[in-house]
């Protein structure tokens, strides 16, 4: 079943945007929808490092978005700025060093391209379980943290006051969003995975009103776009990530629509209508 | 000798080599209400956060009962618009409770109208009422308020700190009371604590009013006991606007 590289393609997308809709949501409600940017511009320096080093990429991505993610959580206590401009600081300056030891170490060939596109339609019966695998432990780790992640969400000193640990959960949350971007960096690159984090959420915020409601559309969305972004990509033979990712925008933008309002103004002409 | 809940050892807490707030003893015990005042600025919110164990001391031991349920109720929580969050799951937030739980709690505080309402639209009164009505729902055994009716009407106001009293007689909790809002909290209280950067004086609230430092801070005329207005109601208003004249 799965020989065929568009059946493939599916399982993996489908994977991940279950994973990254409730990932995504706590990205949105903490303000750090640049987080995924800035881990995925520090893969670079991960990539470089497991080229020279002959090392596994997704362990080394993997390492260094954790050492940054820690080391924001660390500036977020010992600085003044806000988040955007920490992760702005985060995500230019490492971007920087790999690229300078991309220079240093002139014997590395890297596929830029490939980096920020990946390619969904090459994926392996590997990386499969790499997604599906990786996503469920994810996934798992998620839930036994998300009541003190989603108190600290609220009120970090509301949680701490009442006996909660929400820094712990801080710390694995962020350990969570860098073990994501590692494991689906080679598989659909930066521009994808970043997208699927921030824009499915976006839209779901308009149609919900729970948090877990929230989180749940935003997985469907993020499905709903896969399914008919890779449909579409080959029937236009267009890059199958941005594709998804116009797609999602697509939902994003229905979702703005006063759907409550037409739904009521039909309900109130079919009344009429009787 | 009855085991207090929290208790505070000559505790300093500092910043920017700047002391925050330094040298305060206090304890609470179970059924006990012991009111902070002083001016702004004076790191009573600071001294709050030690009694939760928010802050750990730079000076001094905080010690918290082990296994005591800590309810919280805090100055000021802003929260962001990305956050679809409704009355019934903010209640939820820290733990999970029963539904009838729920909407006795809120009733309690007089919204209970509002279960399903959307956080962000409720106004800054109808919040306070919220942030306490979860802190009671907790069923705590020490419960902190911070200015808990700030932003409340003068008649809620009242009818909040009845509730306070209500809450020590029903669940027997220890309450580390924070206002500056003289008049109305101290008729009530066990213990007052007058704080400026330090303890100014400490004693039942009508031998504090006599105390010279407490008059250098308020003012003579401000005697609690004395300006505590009763607002006496002929009727009730009901949650839905209407008034009700039965008593």
């Amino acid at each position: 079943m799965f020989d065929d590289f568009l059946i493939r393609a599916f399982v993996a997308g489908i994977g991940l945007a279950i994973i990254t809709g409730p990932l995504g949501c706590f990205i949105v409600w903490r303000r750090l929808s640049y987080f995924g940017d800035t881990l995925a511009h520090s893969a670079l320096l991960g990539v470089v490092i497991a080229y020279a080093l002959s090392f596994n990429i997704v362990i080394s991505v993997f390492l260094i978005s954790g050492i940054i993610s820690l080391a924001l959580l660390y500036l977020q206590k010992k600085t003044y700025l806000p988040n955007d401009a920490l992760l702005g600081l985060l995500a230019h300056s490492v971007l920087a060093i790999g690229l300078v030891l991309l220079g240093i170490l002139s014997f590395i060939r890297i596929d830029l391209m490939g980096l920020l596109f990946g390619d969904i339609l090459s994926v392996n019966t590997t990386d499969l379980l790499i997604i599906w695998i990786g996503g469920c432990i994810v996934m798992v780790l998620l839930l036994l943290i998300w009541r003190p992640l989603f108190a600290g969400t609220v009120n970090l000193e509301l949680a701490k006051a009442e006996g909660l640990n929400p820094e712990f959960a801080n710390t694995i949350f962020t350990l969570l969003i860098a073990a994501v971007i590692a494991i689906s960096i080679k598989i659909v690159g930066i521009l994808l995975i970043t997208g699927l984090l921030i824009i499915p959420a976006s839209a779901s915020r308009n149609l919900s009103s729970t948090p877990v409601q929230m989180a749940v559309i935003a997985s469907i969305i993020g499905v709903i776009s896969v399914i008919f972004g890779l449909y579409s990509s080959l029937t236009w033979n267009s890059s199958t990530g941005p594709t998804i990712l116009s797609l999602s925008l697509g939902i994003f933008i229905l979702t703005l629509l006063p759907w409550k309002k037409l739904l009521k103004q039909k309900k109130e002409i079919d009344l009429s209508n009787k | 000798m009855e085991k207090s809940l929290i208790e505070l050892n000559n505790c300093g807490v500092t910043r920017n080599q700047k002391w925050l707030v330094r040298g305060v003893t206090l304890k609470v015990s179970q059924g006990q209400i012991v009111t902070l005042i002083g001016p702004n600025g004076s790191g009573k919110s600071t001294t709050a956060k030690i009694a939760l164990g928010i802050l750990n001391p730079d000076e001094g031991t905080n010690f918290i009962k082990n296994d005591i349920k800590i309810s919280y109720v805090p100055q000021k929580i802003s929260i962001d618009w990305s956050l679809p969050l409704r009355v019934l799951d903010f209640m939820n937030i820290i733990e999970k409770h029963k539904i009838n739980e729920i909407t006795d709690a809120l009733t309690m505080t007089g919204i209970g109208h509002l279960l399903n309402r959307d956080v962000r639209n409720l106004s800054g009164g109808e919040f306070q009422r919220l942030l306490m009505a979860r802190a009671i729902a907790k069923n705590p055994n020490f419960l902190v308020l911070d200015e808990p009716v700030q932003g409340v009407d003068y008649p809620g106001e009242i009818a909040l700190y009845k509730t306070i009293q209500e809450i020590v007689k029903n669940i027997n909790c220890g309450i580390l009371l924070i206002s500056h809002n003289l008049h109305v909290v101290m008729s009530q209280t066990d213990h007052v604590i007058c704080l400026n950067g330090h303890v100014c004086c400490s004693g039942a609230p009508k031998s504090i009013v006599k105390e010279p430092e407490y008059i250098k801070l308020f003012g003579k005329n401000l005697d609690p006991t004395l300006t505590f207005y009763q607002h006496d109601h002929d009727h009730k208003h009901l949650p839905d606007g209407s008034i009700d004249q039965s008593h």
